[in-house]
Order: structure tokens, then sequence, then C-alpha cells
């Protein structure tokens, strides 16, 4: 009769049984609290989890569901979601994985928390990340790391590991994440997940502690496309709370799904297929292409000439843009406090105490990159250099309809592999970075796995494919036609089906 | 430990952030190379080029002046370190 454990069916599936009244929201919820149970204190995906706010939740969907189902406009009606520790949600913590929020509680809901309280989810606990979504392994959170369900000894990615751990390990069938520089699809690629950031504008960030605020945007992490898609249509849209999201219409990106890749142009980036590539990784991502041709998709080469100076652009304008943000922690009106005798000696404690070495060392190169003197040679400098990269975008997509890449250089790294060397891991961000400073959107699906050796397990490959700015449609259904014809959505890490 | 005109020392005290000896020892090293990497931009001529802030083709975006709920007072000091009377307390700024 039940086709697997509840805790293991995609957010889709879940809805459609929660809709015929076959599970009650409260199992469902047990269902991931039991799997939380079981493999969390491995993972470490959780940094908390309110049982009793969630379970009151649960029932109060279960009396709705009762008194007449899922109506069309609570489509998650009953559906646990995480959210990663940075969005805010009334009257739970907002550490964003930093000593300097310790003990901070949120009094208000984001908007994407409201649209999916609204929407009738039922909100499951706080999840780890790179302390200020600065990092991509989440071994910077000061709350300790989050590992890998597919090898325990790696890292989940960063910065929004926590999600793409829990989705991946079944905990939850949803998680939502913020994307700076690719900290849902590097996270996402390392899990074997799907993982979207949306178009710079579509999601509203009201409620989302801000990072780099030209970069930033909230996303959906998922089993499947379908259920990104779904997640997608719930939070989007433009709110008055965030003149940066934009009136543009909401398409029903479920619903939009099929329809298949003929006549669909995809652009096979050259400059992120050469130097450095994991050579299982090319494998994987080239065998993925030629995947997508068999669909029916014409592929060819397309070129974004300044793809090898957008690490050392993006660093420079969201270490700036961190500088001013972060310059908000001062220990006066919120979270940890060190005193000093005058008000200058408090902030310098303060945040001396409260920030962690990777938010210092990125406050502290932005607040140079922003100084008297090194203003023009930095941030205006990198700012003109985005305008170079953006345009790369904008002809490319006068070409094809999406881009395709390699959604990381190589799979998930050990624990501690990389974590005294910011450089390098800066440079590990190359594949999914320009798509923030594009303001483009992104997204990442599972497109095969490393061959096992006796030194590492079979890891996750990620698929990148990007979009026209409000293109989500479109690699929506490149990575629902993709996923459809392949098998890797449905493997589990062993931790799951142990 | 200077990298160009790089001052470890003056630029934590302009972000206002205390360093330990050995922080400042780690952190000064490590920007040295990323600062050194950032130089890769000057390759690039960008003389004619535009500053991009942001990818949205929007600016001065306004809402109507109308008054709306505001998080309450007490939920607005809820977090403080110290306060008083309704009030943030910090330490004092003039004599």
């Amino acid at each position: 009769m039940s086709p697997g454990p509840l805790h293991r069916l995609t957010l889709t599936a879940l809805t459609e049984r929660l809709a015929r009244r076959e599970v009650s929201a409260r199992e469902a919820l047990e269902a991931c609290l039991d799997q939380i149970e079981r493999v969390d204190g491995r993972l470490h995906a959780f940094l908390s989890c309110d049982l009793a706010d969630a379970r009151a939740q649960a029932d109060a969907a279960d009396l709705a569901l009762a008194s007449g189902g899922a109506p069309s406009h609570r489509p998650l009606l009953g559906v646990p979601i995480a959210l990663k520790d940075i969005i805010a949600v009334r009257n739970q913590p907002l550490t964003c994985g930093s000593r300097i929020l310790a003990n901070f509680v949120s009094p208000f809901d984001a908007t994407v928390t409201e649209k999916l309280r609204a929407a009738g989810a039922v909100l499951l606990g706080r999840l780890n990340l790179d302390e200020f979504a600065m990092g991509s392994s989440t071994e910077n959170s000061a709350f300790g790391v989050t590992r890998n369900p597919w090898d325990l000894e790696r890292v989940a990615g960063g910065s929004s590991g926590g999600a793409a751990a829990a989705v991946a390990a079944a905990a939850v069938p949803g998680a939502f994440g913020s994307d700076t520089g690719g900290s849902i699809r590097q996270p996402a690629a390392f899990c074997g997940v799907v993982g979207l950031k949306p178009s710079y504008g579509r999601v509203s960030r009201y409620g989302l502690v801000a990072f780099a605020s030209s970069l930033d945007q909230i996303g959906p992490i998922a089993r499947s496309v379908r259920d990104c898609a779904l997640l997608l249509e719930t939070v989007s849209g433009a709110d008055p709370r965030d003149s940066t999201s934009l009136p543009e219409p909401v398409p029903r990106y479920a619903a939009a799904l099929e329809g298949g890749l003929r006549g669909l142009k995809i652009g096979l980036a050259k400059e992120f297929m050469i130097g450095g590539l994991d050579p299982a990784v090319n494998q994987a991502v080239r065998a993925a292409v030629a995947q997508l041709e068999k669909l029916g998709a014409e592929v060819l080469e397309v070129s974004l000439p300044h793809t090898d100076y957008a690490v050392a652009t993006y660093y420079i304008i969201a270490t700036a843009e961190a500088s001013a943000n972060l310059a908000r922690f001062d220990g006066i009106r919120y979270g940890l406090r060190v005193d000093g005798a005058d008000p200058l000696e408090l902030y310098c404690k303060t945040r001396g105490a409260g920030f962690g070495a990777e938010v210092k060392r990125r406050i502290i190169l932005g607040t140079y990159a922003l100084s008297s003197g090194y203003y023009d040679a930095y941030y205006l400098r990198a700012q003109k250099v985005r305008t170079l990269i953006r345009q790369d975008f904008l002809r490319a997509f006068e070409l094809v309809d999406a881009i395709v890449t390699p959604a990381t250089p190589a799979p998930a790294f050990k624990v501690g592999e990389q974590a005294n060397d910011p450089l390098r891991m800066y440079l590990s961000d190359i594949t999914t970075i320009s798509c923030n400073l594009a303001g483009i959107c992104g997204l990442s699906v599972p497109c095969g796995f490393t061959p096992a050796s006796a030194s590492q397990p079979r890891l996750p490959v990620g698929l990148q494919l990007l979009g026209k700015p409000f293109g989500e449609q479109t690699i929506l259904r490149i990575g629902h036609a993709y996923e459809q014809a392949t098998p890797w959505h449905d493997e589990t890490p062993p931790l799951v089906s142990q | 430990m200077a990298a160009g005109g790089f001052d470890l020392r003056y630029v934590a005290h302009l972000a206002r952030i205390d360093l330990s000896p050995a922080e400042e020892q780690a952190i000064g090293a490590q920007l040295a190379s990323i600062l050194a990497y950032f130089d890769k931009l000057n390759e690039l001529d960008v003389t004619h080029v535009e500053p991009t802030a942001h990818a949205v083709p929007r600016t001065n975006v306004t809402r109507p002046d109308e008054v709306s709920p505001s998080l309450p007072h007490d939920e607005a000091l809820r977090n403080a370190p110290a306060q008083a009377n309704g009030l943030f307390m910090a330490p004092k700024i003039v004599e």
C-alpha cells in the first residue's frame, strides 16, 4: 500500500497523499522528526528544532485538511519545510551561524516565511550555515560543521549546507536557503539534490539577514525539479518591503514543466570546461550534455570571455557590501555585547568576540576595498568588470535559451581540507558566482557520481543550468526533462537506506 | 604584512574589529595573497565601461506614504543587550 517510507516521498508526492487524506500532516511531521533523530547526530544539519511549535502547526494543518482538503491557494498544506537559520521566523532563533546572534529571537516573519505559512507549510527547524552565509562548506558556522550524507568525512557544501544535507538525508522534503555566490547550488550539487537560485528580484529578501545586497537571493532545495518549481511559485513575487523585488508576473512553474526540449538551444560554456575540472565531473557533465541533445535540444558552444575575472570581482563586491551590511552588529540594539569604557571600545570588543575568522576577514577586506584612496582601484573597478561579465551572459542569451556548466569544479571535499586556505576556497566558487554577478537564475540538478575508489566512496556530481533574467521556466523545464530521462535523483545516500 | 598600502591594524580599526595577535598574523598573510589575486582585474581595460551596482533595471522605487503597523516597542527591545525605561542602554557618548 505505502510507496516507501513517508519521509522519503518527494514533496509533490507528499502533497498528493495529504490532499487525498491518506496521511496526516502530523504523521508526515513525525516521520521527518524520526529521521532527524536517526541521522542528525551524525550530520548536524539542524541548529535547533522547536518540536512543540512544529506539532502545533501540523495539527492546525490537519484541522484545515479535515474541513475540506487542501484548497488550491494552500498547495503546501501540511508539508514540513525547514529554513536556513538566516531567514526570519517569528519567535524562533535567528543565529545566522554566528556567536554574535547566538541568543537572538526573531520578532517578525520574513516575507518568504509569511508566504510559506499562507500556503500551509509546517515550518520545522533552523538549518546550519556558514556564519552569515560566508563560506562554501559550513565549516565557518560557529556551531559546528554539517557533514555530507554521502560521506560523513566530507562537507555538505555551503553556505546552505544544512539545507542540502537535510533534504538529501530525507529529514525534510524541501528547504529554503540563500545564494549570494553559489550557496544553494553548490551544496545541492555536493549532496545530490536539486537547488535553485532565482533571478535577482524574483523573491523578496525582506527578513533575510543581508550579506551582499546586490547578490543575495532566497531559493528552494528539494529532491526533484518539480518540487523546486512548486516551492519557487509559492514564494515569488514583488513585495513593497523589498524594493529590489520586481513586479513580474509569477508563472505556475510546476504546471509548465512538460513540453520537452525540442526547439530549445542550450549553450555549453567553454570557459567552464577547462583547467582544474575534476575528470569525473568533466565526464558526467559531458554525458549530461549528450543526454540533453538526445532529448531534442540543440547544443552549441558559447563563450563567456570574462569568466576568469569573476572570482576577483565577486570577492571585492561581496566583501564591500558585507562590510556595510554587518556594521549593524555593534552590540547596542541587539545581539552580543562586550562592554567597554566608551562606545568605540564596546564596538571593537563586541565585534572581535562575536564574529568568526572568515567574517572578520571579509569585513576587513571589504572595508579596505571601500576605503579612501582604494575605492577606485578595487570597488569601482570590480563594478565595471561586473558590467563586462553581465554583458557576456546577455550576449550569449541572444544565441541560446539556457547555458549548461558543471555546478562545481569537483565533488565534495573533506572536512578541514581547504579550511586554512581562504583563497583556494574562494577559487572553488568559480562555476557559480558569475550567475549572481549577472543577476540571472541558476539550477543545480544531480547528473551522476564519481566512481567509488579505495580512498573515496561515490560522490554526487551536479549539472548547472543558467537561464535568462526571469527565465526560471526554461531552466526548470530542461532540468525536469533531464531528470525524467536519468536515474540520479532516485539514488539515496547510504545513511538513508541503511 | 603590508600589501601595497594595506595596513591591517588601521583597516581593522576602521571596521571596528579587535584582532588578537594570532589573528593579526593569520589574517594579514591571507589577505596579502587575496589582494595580490585581486590585481588580476588590472589586466582589463575598463576605461569606457559603466559600473554595475546591481542587476535590476529599476531606480527610485517608492511606496505610498501611508501609516502601517510596525514592530511594537517591547518587541523592538526584546533582543537588546541592556535596556531601561523602554530605551536601549549604551555607554556614555558625550561628557
